[in-house]
């Protein structure tokens, strides 16, 4: 769906998509970086199940909600990466204590 | 819409739509008249419990009274699912009041000897449970917990899907739910009442006041009375999260949805369009004592809400002398109670006349005396 | 994690949002010597349309345009006025004490202001066709903020599709970039070229006009565009595979990857309406905007309104309505040190020049009627999926408006508190009820307006008669 500029600059920063390592770049929101990467992030909503990604990227939709460092339920669009960070797509409900 | 019926219940949350839910079941012509989008209403705001457990002190009847309506509730679930196709997730499978320290458990166990040495009342079986019994059925609370009492007949109910059910349900008998007809002035003239709202007079052969603390204002006008003390309660919701609850609390449960309610707060406060954020921090505070893996969980919304609270916590049923025809029914826990407002209460009214046998207890006429004691509700 | 918290717990002037009207605002009051708070929840200044102003990739200036970049020049502005700025802070509460609960670095705090100016913009007007919640559907501002904050562009077959001058822009910004759009489809509805003649000569000396006209003249000269168009469905196996349209009678389908989505913005009132601000509907741009005096101030004592929030304006309207709402801060709490900074009437006089042109905007870009209120499968709420249909049910059995909807639908009650579903909700039952969307009214909203975790509120300040409340033996 997208791809990046080719003037991009910006330093690599490596992330982990369910275990996966992505070259994600310093600046870039957890949801830019899951879209960067080309792989299916699609997350599966709490209600039906029913595949979702993110709608407004301005953290009001709240369609980008994906697990962090073991934190359930974050909004991709407004958390900036880190090196080493480990994300989760979220199928379903979050579970308690994540 | 015809402006005249057989009944008019006044009064569209749980306690108004249960009864004419149940009389539209036994085939009476009636209508519900309600408030419009705004309006301080009790049953789009509570935990929706369907609870035994500490009900009743000082006024035995009311044990039973709930009791009853704990063990039709199975029938009133059953009966909606299988008219409107909602399920409205009925569970009892006991439910908990936990404590946080020993003072607390040592409160309650005093509590529940009280309940227990009150002649009269039927025995439902709550127990005070230590933290070891509390932590094989609820695995996941904190150090602080000190044990809790349990009571086997609790459940709890999806309240805002009965709501819809009972208003589904209304339709397909034919029941005219009429919003924006907020009763103004009720006048009784030749054997028929006139309701007088903003959008028209509705006549009625006989009334159920069910509206809440209103029936405060709205029983005089018919020769009854309805002495109201509200109470501001304030809940506050998380996300969905997966099942980790299996047992519903008087403070916590989680829904079928898979969100958390946490409650509950009492201030003698009428103003719920705002919040007191203190009060939803220590509820907050104690929920994740109770259960730590809740505090990770986001809160989506919270809310306060008025409860409808009869002076002394106790249910009104009652019938009115002077002018017949004319009931007045108000209580606190409409969810627990709507299989016996849809199931007893509306064959009465229909019939004309409360089994006084039954419902004597909860005539208003009780507060006439003077050492009305307040405790029905914890 | 960054620990990032206020300094204080007291300030003279909170304002909220760092966008045009937030910095501009901020900026004014602080160089007044006003103690400012400027709060935003993004990890840099700028909002939505300066997004990522202080740290996009995208450098070369052609790309992005020089309405961009003009927020650099204010971003300057603000970190030099002493204002304190805190980015990454997300106001979830305001009162009509002026209280304000701040969730930054994973926890939670309030402070206290003596003035809150909120400046908290405007979101993408709901957009609800059959298939809107498919991933490959999302809005063209959430691929302009990808666009300007990361430098992403589309790369498989892309629809854009919608109307309104940030569309506009968006396409041409993508195109410039070398991102891919396949076909372009404008829903402007053909009559309301004729409604907004009128007036179009205040609009043709507006600074819009020459800009305006340039982009979509750029946009059709490289990409096709296929105007008067009345119908648009998304559909797909679990992703976007297809969009469906209708123009001029003919029903079409085409293959796609990505569709992009637009019809204009309206005010974000979610912050406003639960501190209590009185609301309007306002029949042109149809959306609910605050009720606001001359210099932003609302209902509420104190609180005062700036930028989109207060309706919709554009970016140099915000910037104006941002120092109007900070002068008058200055003048209710340092009067002297009002003499400083230009006069009121200066303000005013930018205002009326940014604001000109704006109702030939309104009235050409007044999204139409089916693609604001959709009918029989079409998700309405997206966080509990709920359909039209079933809104339409509700009303039958007796749903009034959207509060009784909640209780019926749970429509409203998910995460996102009703800001992708409420406007249409307010409409379809004004339309299904046949009476103004100003009767039915909106959700009502209460703190907290965005999700805090449980243990951030129970971390909160208690007190004797809040604890007595909750535990009562």
């Amino acid at each position: 769906m997208f791809k990046r500029f080719d003037d991009d600059t910006r330093k690599v920063v490596e992330i982990f998509v369910d275990g996966r390592p992505v070259m994600a770049r310093e600046g870039d929101t957890v949801s830019a970086a899951l879209f960067a990467s080309g792989l299916d992030v699609r997350r599966k909503t709490a209600v039906s199940g029913a595949p979702r990604l993110p709608y407004c990227m301005m953290g009001v939709c709240f369609d980008c909600l994906v697990t962090i460092d073991g934190m359930g339920n974050r909004q991709g669009c407004l958390v900036p990466v880190h090196p080493g960070m480990q994300i989760e797509i979220q199928k379903g409900k979050r579970e308690i204590g994540r | 819409m015809p402006n005249s019926y057989d009944i008019a219940v006044i009064g569209g949350g749980l306690l108004g739509s249960a009864i004419a839910w149940g009389l539209g079941r036994i085939g009476q012509r009636v209508c519900v008249l309600d408030e419009g989008d705004i309006a301080k209403r009790a049953s789009r705001a509570n935990f929706a419990l369907v609870w035994v457990q500490s009900k009743g002190l000082g006024m035995p009847a009311y044990t039973g009274w709930t009791m009853q309506a704990s063990d039709t509730w199975p029938k009133l679930a059953a009966e909606l699912l299988d008219q409107t196709g909602l399920d409205v997730c009925f569970q009892r499978n006991g439910g908990f009041h936990l404590a946080l320290g020993e003072e607390e458990l040592e409160q309650r166990s005093a509590l529940l000897k009280r309940l227990h040495n009150q002649p009269g009342a039927v025995d439902y079986k709550m127990e005070i449970l230590g933290r070891e019994q509390v932590a094989r059925m609820l695995p996941h609370i904190g150090p602080e917990v000190s044990g809790g009492s349990f009571c086997p007949y609790d459940g709890h109910v999806n309240s805002l899907r009965t709501f819809r059910a009972l208003h589904t349900g209304m339709a397909k008998f034919g029941v005219d739910y009429r919003p924006e007809h907020p009763v103004s002035d009720i006048k009784y003239v030749q054997g028929e009442f006139r309701l007088a709202s903003p959008n028209g007079e509705i006549r009625a052969g006989k009334i159920v006041l069910a509206a809440g603390n209103a029936n405060q204002t709205l029983a005089p006008m018919v020769g009854l009375e309805a002495p109201m003390g509200p109470t501001r309660g304030q809940i506050v919701v998380t996300e969905r999260t997966m099942p980790f609850l299996p047992h519903p609390l008087t403070t916590v449960r989680q829904t079928d949805e898979g969100t958390v309610m946490i409650g509950d707060s009492k201030e003698d406060m009428l103003d719920d369009t705002v919040l007191n954020l203190p009060i939803s921090s220590v509820m907050a505070d104690r929920a994740q004592r109770m259960f730590p893996l809740l505090g990770r969980l986001n809160v989506v919304r919270s809310w306060s809400g008025i409860r409808v609270m009869p002076k002394d916590g106790f249910p009104i049923y009652d019938q009115s002398e002077t002018c017949p025809g004319a009931f007045v029914t108000c209580c606190h826990s409409g969810v627990t109670l709507a299989s016996n407002h849809a199931f007893e209460i509306a064959p009465m009214v229909a019939a004309g006349a409360l089994d006084k046998k039954k419902l004597g207890a909860f005539s208003a006429t009780r507060f006439q005396k003077s050492d009305v004691r307040t405790s029905g509700y914890y | 994690m960054t620990i990032n918290r206020p300094m204080r717990d007291e300030y003279d002037l909170a304002v909220i949002g760092a966008g045009p009207a937030g910095l501009a605002a901020a900026s004014l009051a602080a160089q007044s010597g006003l103690l400012t708070l400027l709060l935003d929840e993004n990890q840099g200044p700028g909002g939505q349309v300066w997004r990522a102003v202080t740290s996009t990739p995208v450098k070369e200036t052609r790309l992005l345009g020089d309405d961009y970049w003009a927020g650099s020049k204010l971003v300057e502005e603000v970190r030099a006025s002493g204002a304190e700025i805190l980015q990454g802070a997300t106001v979830w509460s305001l009162d009509r004490h002026l209280e304000i609960g701040i969730s930054a670095g994973g926890g939670s705090q309030f402070i206290r202001a003596e003035r809150v100016i909120l400046a908290t913009g405007a979101l993408e007007r709901p957009f609800p066709i059959p298939g809107w919640t498919l991933p490959g559907v999302m809005t063209a501002g959430a691929a302009q903020t990808a666009l300007k904050s990361s430098g992403l562009i589309p790369d498989g077959k892309t629809v854009v599709a919608g109307q309104g001058p940030l569309f506009w822009l968006l396409t041409a910004q993508i195109l410039r970039m070398g991102g891919r759009i396949d076909l372009v489809l404008d829903t402007t509805e053909r009559r309301n070229y004729l409604r907004a003649l009128p007036h179009a000569a205040a609009f043709l000396t507006s600074p819009y006009f020459r800009k305006g006209l340039a982009m979509m003249r750029e946009v059709r000269s490289k990409v096709r565009v296929v105007s008067g168009v009345t119908r648009i469905a998304a559909s797909g196996n679990g992703r976007l595979e297809e969009v469906a349209y209708e123009a001029g009678g003919r029903s079409v389908s085409v293959p796609a990857d990505l569709l992009l989505l637009h019809q204009g913005v309206v005010p974000n009132v979610n912050l406003a309406m639960s501190a209590g601000v009185k609301h309007r509907w306002d029949d042109i741009q149809l959306c609910w905007s605050p009720v606001l005096d001359a210099n932003g101030g609302t209902s509420v004592e104190g609180i005062a309104i700036a930028g989109d929030g207060a309706g919709i304006g554009g970016a140099l309207a915000a910037v104006e309505r941002g120092r109007i709402a900070a002068r008058a801060a200055v003048e209710a709490l340092r009067p002297q040190a009002g003499a400083k900074v230009p006069s009121m009437e200066t303000f005013r006089a930018a205002l009326a020049k940014a604001e000109r042109g704006r109702i030939f905007l309104d009235v050409l870009f007044r999204p139409s009627k089916q693609f604001r209120i959709p009918g029989g499968d079409t998700i309405v709420c997206r966080c509990e999926e709920v359909t039209a249909q079933d809104i339409l049910d509700s009303v039958a059995i007796g749903a009034t408006g959207p509060n009784q909807l909640k209780a019926y639908r749970r429509t409203g009650m998910g995460p996102c508190q009703g800001r992708l579903c409420g406007l249409t909700v307010t409409e379809l039952m004004a339309e299904a009820r046949g009476k103004p969307p100003e009767e039915i009214g909106y959700y009502r909203l209460r703190a907290p307006v965005k999700p805090i975790t449980l243990s951030e509120l129970a971390s909160l300040p208690k007190n004797e008669s809040a604890t007595k409340a909750v535990v009562r033996g």
